[in-house]
């Protein structure tokens, strides 16, 4: 894509966060959507582009009327959003929309209005995976991760340590779900999930959703929101399975999409003031440091270890509190994008002084997939 | 509460039917000479329809796991291991590993384990693995 030729001029979260029984999927992602467009001082009949994953555009643009003359269904994961975000640049680009809508919804710890979680015993998963006993994510996105420890000298206190630094950017959010302290022995001795994971080193599970709007770098001026331009892109998938990851030490998807969108964004690590990483477990955000080239391999844990990604550290990393602290409907990156634009706005709860460029990357499935945003407040 | 099972395709029934057979059967391409998995009809290395099914050693190293101690319903009240395991012929596929407490103690990186096969029905028998000497 062009570098800051497409801007974000509307985002929100859902009014509410955390547990919300009274609102379903289809509902969640409307008072997003709804949120969105009054920070953008839009109506429904001003946008032409819808992108959701979990329930189809079709939907989407029928419960909001929207009339669109383009529709996206990326649906990979919870980094969807983030292909979204790149889809919708290039499709403004491209001339095929000039406002888009990027939404997210979901009903992840009251389950009102979403559907399951099974696969068919025939599909891939069904076949080679389903009968040997995972259940949800936590038994299936950590299964590489003891290769990793072995081959790093990882300890369960460095996976400890990542739940405990992220709990500190929580408790400078007022919306976070999790704000008390933690330490790592709170972490090693809270409920075994599937070993080695404990249940601090596992996500949230909440109601939620977000929404985004984005249009052309020249019209963004006439909106009421500081533009946030989009300065470069990556997305990449590798393996439905996790169990034929081509490495369990790192992530060939990680690696494609964060390379790409360093290249789209012509910038090197240095210039990174802020970065989000998707942390539906403690493991992803030390993958993530070193498959986009932050960190050397198996220094990630020394790095977060050292306080780099702490408050006052050179590279905030999941301000927001993240999955593991924040907030974790299910399909997280849409908050990891938030969090993004609101650093870019200068209006996030525990602000980074001065940021100019913030990343935010995600992973889908199990390592399946993955999207990676440059965002800039400069052009 | 009968476990959850496999439901064979035709890309992937020479390997059920092997495992029926007592025999783990892998698929291998007959140009670039790549062993690959899971089954399909094609090399997914170079692409070619030339592909054969052999019978694999049955043997290789367990290669990372997580203990589920939350268990699912149909596999029984007691934490167990989900693990993958990498082959000798190359290709890693995930199993569970019988024949040894569900510990990490017992359950090390690396170690030899060899196939066996757990008969659930007439049509299907899951490709567990158990400790082996190296």
């Amino acid at each position: 894509m062009m570098q800051n030729s497409v801007a974000v001029v509307g985002a929100a979260e859902t009014t509410k966060m955390g547990k919300i029984p009274d609102v379903s999927v289809i509902g969640l992602h409307a008072d997003a959507a709804l949120n969105a467009m009054a920070d953008a001082g839009l109506k429904p009949s001003d946008i032409d582009g819808v992108a959701t994953a979990g329930i189809s555009p079709v939907e989407l643009a029928h419960y909001l009327g929207i009339k669109p003359t383009y529709a996206d269904g990326t649906s990979v994961g919870g980094c969807s959003f983030m292909l979204h975000v790149r889809h919708a640049a290039a499709a403004i680009n491209a001339g095929l929309a000039k406002t888009i809508l990027i939404t997210h919804g979901e009903s992840g710890r009251s389950r009102v209005g979403s559907g399951g979680f099974g696969r068919s015993p025939s599909s891939l998963m069904g076949q080679f995976e389903m009968p040997y006993g995972v259940t949800s994510p936590p038994t299936m996105f950590t299964i590489p991760v003891l290769r990793y420890m072995k081959t790093y000298g990882v300890t369960e206190a460095d996976l400890a340590n990542v739940a405990v630094v992220q709990r500190e950017w929580a408790a400078l959010n007022p919306r976070a779900s999790f704000k008390d302290p933690i330490t790592v022995d709170a972490v090693l001795n809270s409920p075994m999930i599937a070993w080695p994971f404990r249940m601090l080193m596992c996500c949230l599970v909440t109601d939620g959703g977000g929404a985004l709007i984005l249009t052309s770098a020249d019209r963004a001026k006439d909106f009421p929101q500081k533009p946030v331009y989009i300065l470069g892109t990556g997305e990449s998938v590798e393996t439905p399975l996790v169990s034929q990851m081509s490495d369990f030490t790192s992530s060939a998807a990680f690696k494609i999409s964060g390379k790409k969108a360093f290249d789209e964004a012509g910038i090197t690590h240095a210039d990174v003031d802020h970065l989000m990483i998707y942390d539906a477990f403690a493991h992803l955000p030390l993958y993530g440091l070193e498959d986009l080239g932050f960190c050397k391999p198996g220094e990630a844990k020394d790095f977060i270890r050292e306080r780099n990604t702490a408050i006052g550290g050179k590279l905030p990393l999941n301000t927001n509190g993240g999955g593991l602290s924040y907030m974790h409907s299910g399909m997280y990156g849409m908050y990891a994008l938030q969090e993004s634009v609101r650093q870019m706005r200068g209006t996030a709860a525990a602000q980074v002084k001065d940021a100019k460029i913030s990343i935010a990357h995600g992973v889908g499935g199990m390592f399946a997939a993955s999207g990676t945003i440059v965002f800039t407040n400069e052009k | 509460m009968a476990r959850i099972l496999p439901e064979p395709t035709p890309e992937t029934r020479h390997f059920w039917d092997g495992c029926r057979d007592g025999e783990l059967r892998l698929q291998r391409c007959t140009e670039c000479k790549t062993t690959y998995f899971p089954p399909r009809a094609f090399c997914p290395s170079c692409a070619s329809r030339e592909v054969e099914v052999y019978a694999a050693s049955g043997r290789g190293v367990l290669w990372s796991y997580v203990i589920n101690h939350r268990p699912r319903p149909d596999m029984g009240t007691e934490p167990y291991a989900i693990a993958v395991v990498k082959l000798d012929e190359g290709p890693t596929l995930m199993t569970n590993i019988v024949g040894c407490p569900q510990t990490p103690e017992a359950l090390v990186l690396d170690m030899p384990v060899k196939v066996r096969f757990e008969k659930q029905t007439d049509d299907i028998s899951l490709p567990l693995f158990e400790p082996a000497q190296s």
